[in-house]
């Protein structure tokens, strides 16, 4: 299973949300491992992988979050 | 019904409710809370503009920014950012405010006119909805105002200062800050009690991110609900808090509408361009303060921009009033909707072609 890094860090709302969802559209089968610095992008990507039905894994580093998604 | 759904309709019924009690403490009819109105009060109180009847420190502007500033220094969210294209992020600030001072209220003062039977505002809303879908169109296609990056602590701090100093300005009255005598700038709630239900909604929104654009964008987008929810609470507990508290004054229709005219097209038009400006700067009016508060200086800038945006609305005769939109606010709308467009076909051309290039190297 190939893994896939959306670099979502610096961007405003919604845009690591829709990076997100672009890389699951046209992924589908890959790990997506996420990066952002904001809890709002960490919250709105949680729910966009909970309603989509994938599993995320949340680790914390620094002042940054890496989520990684898999179904 | 989920947890968070129900929290979601709490925070905004706890909003709509605040924005009942302050209209009947003495803030203008259907201007419990007004971001686009209370910032244009304050420009006029600084003397940006000199339309004698706008003019006063609404304490709710400071207590929004420093509620987010204090609730996200305790919960480790303050982060100072900023240089995501912030000239261009000023320039939308200045047309989402000339925009909802066409309309006469920012998208939650639009919620609260509709809360209240104004029927003018649903023309409001259909205009606000038209402009987000339209926006949206840009951010499928890729529309990015780019990367905040890290900054110093000082940056974050200025726009809490500032707040500050409004209200710092309000307790000795310097001989330099205009307050209105009479009109809607001579209205308001008594100065403790709006700073404090600035300071809660300003915690209220940080915590819950409520955003008026955001909870239609997010449905149009993503089909998710979740910001909606805290629009239904304020609509919902603003209506039930009208009706009780204030029933003479609850009236449907479209005539004699207080501080609203039914100019349909100028209506949908003027929240048209809020929509369309607002979804591209990722939050409306009110949101962009919160964000202000929490560090992010793009944010920041697009509060100056609004301030700004009111004092050029009134110097130059565009604002609305009971009476209608003046020609020179109708031609400044239209410029505004050319300007965000251009910005944002330019933008979109601009990433396509370069990801183009990147794909292409990447071939090689």
């Amino acid at each position: 299973m190939s893994k896939l890094i959306v670099d979502a860090r610096g961007r405003s709302c919604p845009e690591p949300v829709v990076m997100t969802k672009k890389a699951m559209d046209n992924n589908s089968d890959s790990v997506l491992e996420v990066l952002v610095d904001t809890e709002v992008a960490l919250e709105n990507i949680s729910r966009l992988a909970k309603g989509r039905g994938y599993l995320s894994e949340i680790n914390k580093n620094d002042e940054e979050y890496i989520i990684l998604l898999k179904k | 019904m989920g947890k968070e759904k129900r929290l979601m309709l709490l925070a905004g019924a706890i909003i709509g409710i605040f924005s009942v009690v302050l209209v009947k403490l003495g803030n203008p009819v259907n201007m419990g809370i007004c971001v686009a109105c209370f910032i244009r009060d304050v420009a006029g109180a600084l003397g940006l503009h000199k339309a004698e009847v706008v003019q006063y420190i609404r304490p709710e502007i400071s207590g929004f920014i420093l509620g987010a500033f204090v609730i996200s220094l305790g919960t480790g969210e303050f982060r100072a950012r900023g240089g995501s294209s912030p000239i261009i992020r000023f320039c939308f600030g200045v047309f989402v405010m000339i925009g909802a001072l066409v309309f006469l209220g920012c998208p939650l003062r639009m919620i609260l006119r509709l809360a209240n039977g104004d029927l003018n505002a649903l023309i409001g809303l259909f205009g606000f909805l038209a402009g987000i879908v339209v926006g949206i169109q840009f951010i499928k296609k890729g529309f990015s105002l780019g990367k905040s990056y890290k900054q110093t602590m000082a940056n974050g701090y200025i726009l809490p200062v500032i707040a500050v100093s409004l209200i710092v300005f309000m307790l000795i009255r310097p001989a330099f800050i205009n307050f209105s005598a009479s009109g809607p700038g001579s209205q308001h709630a008594p100065f403790a009690i709006a700073l404090a239900v600035g300071l809660a909604v300003g915690i209220l929104i940080q915590r819950t991110r409520i955003c008026t654009v955001g909870g239609f964008r997010d449905i149009f987008l993503l089909k998710d609900f979740h910001l909606f929810w805290g629009l239904v609470g304020i609509f919902g507990f603003a209506l039930i808090g009208n009706i009780i508290f204030n029933p003479t004054a609850f009236r449907i229709g479209f005539v004699e509408q207080p501080i609203a005219h039914n100019d349909f097209l100028w209506n949908f038009l003027g929240m048209f361009l809020v929509g369309y400006a607002s979804v591209l700067l990722g939050g409306c009016p009110l949101r962009q303060t919160i964000l202000g508060g929490e560090g992010d200086t793009d944010a920041a800038i697009t509060v100056l921009g609004l301030l700004v945006g009111a004092a050029i609305a009134h110097n130059f005769g565009l604002a609305a009033s009971a009476k209608g939109v003046p020609l020179n606010g109708k031609i400044a709308v239209v410029i505004g909707l050319l300007v965000v467009t251009v910005v944002a076909v330019s933008n979109v051309y601009s990433i396509v072609s370069k990801n183009k290039k990147e794909r292409a190297g990447a071939d090689v």
